[in-house]
């Protein structure tokens, strides 16, 4: 039953002496009972929904989830923020979308789904990268346009992709992911899957008519597909307020059912997932809106406090980082020490500062690169490149 | 319709540098002969300068695909204007081009399940020019999909599905209206093959008529291989007979590149004879329709009728002109091409488009 509104019941004899056991055993490590233990832990704020039941705020978790977590939203901090001081040093030319703050709706997802379910994002990918099994190295490669990058440095920051985990990219154009989305849903339903599309958009792209268009064949063929809007308020330098008549994402889609989720705790982000994903492989499209937080601004060549004060930044730092939640989690459970979680951070730091050195190290792609996988050589094609060395294909 | 024609010799193996006169003349406001310099970066270099490595542009490829036992590797069609029999062993059929469209069609989606069409009133109505009638009700609702009226999202639809290994033919009712999926053919068509490094591919099909019809308006008459001619990664074909329209369709299905078939409003009643056994068109072969010594004029589509009216008269007065086919838009048969022009000296361009913009100004000025 749901437990009263404040955090978990302080010390219960059995509780105490569980966590005392837990802390002598050695943290991040797959040999102690860190999977038996449940944890029950309650969202923040209870979920609004839209022409559905949401679900509870209650959900039950283990500390090997919940350091995992810890740890996987470090990663991604440390990552972003080494990014962007790369970007200072112009070591990553170009557009670079940064997604600290916003961890805990790339992390969630990921737990509430399995590596067959499809997710396809807009240009603020590196953490959903991340999420899916992408590893630092390649990330970082193909920031700086190596070649050991995940398109081999062909992409760039817009344009990560991992076929293998089922991460559909990485797109450029704002809202053109989402027909993309449905598309992959429909391609999951006629190869009759039983799997299901993330089509993450922002609340800028939430007023692009392709997202209705899309809505709407989605719900008429009942297309497995969740569409996330990551409302992070500020559609580069417009406040939602300013750009949307109604900032209700989640409402917008009528006869689609929605929910409101508060995107910076990772608890709310899973459950309202793990819920979408059963409510989309049953009825067809449902919309999340995850109510999140950049605290870089739109890209590396946007400062973010022209159009935001610093207090409302800090204040959000303070009072909602996705991280510190789950540090106050782990420390009123005990499952860990201030100390210890320090330490983690400072080898996650040095993990990342590796990572960067080996990138580093990785050259650039070959010139001949430029002509190479713009056609796909196969069945009556091959195309020439503009020296025209290349001969056409002959019939088979 | 005679035409008044200017031909010049270009001095086009010579080793001095090019920019050979340019002329245009008008015949209607619809029309546009031109002689065109041909691509520049040829012009500038010096002897031979066709690298052509083997002779058998028609070869019959031995390395047919496993599936189908009696392919026809000729892809060059008979002249429109002879009678009966096609290249085939067998009587062959008749059809009209919309049929044989869907004759390719209702083969592929029927060899391969991951073949799917999706577009407006394809389905129950049978398509808006009948070229995917009944196969709604063979092959069900969901490979035949009835789009509602949103051409950039079902256009990215097909994509995204093409992404998860689907092979979408996308019907845009008119060529026009795919005007408004440019960004999903573009963007995403077109470039994801590239900016994922090889991981995505695309093998849509994306098909429709477009061109001059009957006083249909400007909206509905336009021809897009212009636009889409930059579009880095997108194959443009477009049929002229039914021979090809059913080759040409099934090549596109079959190949792994977004492939852009152009279909002509005008040509969907043209009746013709094709092969019973199954085949396939080059999707880079161009066609050498009437082969001559004088003159090369390259046309497509609808434009290769009218070049052939007009071939009648030149023969009468005393000429005799090489007809080709272009049929593969981007890239350019620049074998055939090349070695009509080789040896002839002299081109001529007949294409349907707009003043404004023309498909052979766009590929004259590309390094194709």
């Amino acid at each position: 039953m749901a437990m009263a509104a404040h955090r978990l019941p302080s010390s219960s004899p059995l509780r105490s002496s569980l966590s005392r056991i837990l802390r002598f055993s050695r943290l991040f490590s797959s040999q102690s009972s860190d999977d038996q233990t449940v944890l029950t832990v309650e969202t923040s704020v209870p979920f609004t929904a839209h022409k559905c039941d949401p679900p509870p705020r209650t959900i039950d978790t283990t500390p090997k989830e919940l350091l995992g977590f810890f740890r996987e939203m470090s990663v991604m901090r440390r990552m972003e923020i080494a990014a962007d001081t790369l970007y200072k040093a112009k070591l990553i030319r170009g557009f670079c979308h940064l997604y600290d703050g916003q961890e805990a709706v790339a992390v969630g997802m990921e737990a509430a789904i399995t590596r067959r379910d499809a997710i396809i994002t807009a240009y603020r990918d590196h953490c959903i990268y991340l999420a899916r099994g992408g590893d630092l190295v390649s990330a970082l490669a193909e920031l700086m346009g190596r070649r050991a990058g995940c398109s081999k440095g062909k992409g760039g920051s817009m344009h990560f992709y991992k076929k293998d985990a089922q991460f559909y990219g990485g797109h450029g154009i704002v809202g053109a992911q989402i027909p993309l989305g449905c598309g992959i849903a429909f391609g999951q339903k006629y190869s009759k899957d039983e799997t299901a599309t993330f089509t993450l958009y922002g609340d800028g792209a939430a007023n692009q008519g392709q997202l209705f268009e899309a809505l709407n064949m989605a719900a008429l063929w009942d297309l497995p597909v969740i569409l996330v809007c990551e409302n992070n308020h500020y559609g580069m330098g417009t406040a939602e307020w300013r750009a949307s008549k109604s900032p209700a994402y989640y409402k917008r889609g009528d006869y689609v059912p929605g929910l409101k989720v508060n995107g910076m705790d990772v608890f709310a982000v899973k459950q309202a997932c793990s819920f979408a994903k059963e409510h989309a492989l049953k009825n067809g499209p449902i919309i999340l809106e995850m109510d999140t937080y950049r605290y870089h601004g739109h890209s590396m060549s946007d400062p973010g406090s022209t159009y935001r004060t610093r207090d409302e930044i800090t204040g959000v730092r303070q009072e909602r980082d996705p991280i510190e939640r789950i540090r106050k989690l782990i420390l009123s459970h005990e499952l860990a020490t201030s100390s210890e979680l320090k330490d983690v951070e400072k080898q996650i730091r040095k993990e990342v500062d590796d990572a960067i050195a080996q990138a580093k190290e990785i050259p650039m792609p070959d010139p001949s690169e430029l002509f190479t996988n713009v056609y796909v050589k196969g069945y009556g094609v091959e195309s020439f490149g503009p020296d025209r060395k290349e001969l056409k294909g002959v019939l088979p | 319709m005679a035409a008044a024609m200017h031909t010049a010799t270009l001095p086009f193996f010579s080793s001095s540098s090019s920019s050979s006169a340019y002329k245009t003349i008008n015949v209607s406001g619809r029309l546009r002969l031109g002689l065109a310099p041909l691509p520049g970066s040829l012009a500038g270099r010096k002897g031979s300068i066709f690298v052509i490595r083997s002779e058998a542009g028609f070869a019959s490829g031995s390395n047919a695909r496993a599936r189908s036992s009696k392919l026809i590797t000729n892809a060059v069609a008979t002249k429109p204007d002879a009678s009966a029999s096609s290249t085939g062993s067998k009587p062959g059929h008749e059809l009209l081009l919309f049929e044989a469209l869907r004759e390719g069609l209702d083969e592929e989606m029927a060899r391969d399940p991951r073949v799917c069409v999706m577009g407006e009133d394809v389905g129950h109505y049978g398509g808006s020019y009948k070229v995917t009638k009944g196969l709604a009700t063979k092959y069900g609702d969901l490979r035949v999909l009835d789009t509602p009226i949103a051409e950039n999202s079902f256009t990215g639809m097909g994509i995204g599905a093409a992404m998860t290994g689907l092979r979408p033919v996308i019907e845009g009712m008119n060529m026009g209206f795919l005007l408004l999926a440019f960004n999903q053919i573009s963007n995403n068509c077109g470039m994801l093959h590239y900016t994922s490094g090889g991981q995505f591919t695309i093998p849509v099909v994306i098909r429709g008529p477009g061109g001059v019809g009957r006083q249909l308006g400007a909206e509905h008459s336009q021809r897009l291989e212009s636009y889409f001619q930059s579009i880095p990664g997108l194959q443009m074909v477009a049929c002229s007979t039914a021979y090809n329209a059913k080759g040409l369709m099934k090549a596109a299905i079959r190949s792994e590149n977004p492939v852009v078939l152009f279909e002509h409003v005008l040509l969907y009643n043209l009746k013709e004879r094709i092969p019973d056994e199954e085949y396939i068109c080059c999707l880079e072969e161009a066609e050498m329709v009437r082969p001559g010594e004088h003159v090369t004029i390259l046309t497509y589509s609808r434009m290769r009728y009218h070049v052939m009216q007009a071939a009648k008269t030149l023969v009468n007065k005393g000429y005799d002109p090489e007809v080709i086919d272009i049929r593969s838009l981007k890239p350019f048969d620049l074998y055939t091409i090349g070695k009509s022009i080789k040896k002839t000296h002299r081109v001529l361009i007949v294409e349907e488009c707009m003043r404004t913009g023309w498909h052979w100004g766009q590929s004259t000025s590309s390094n194709h």
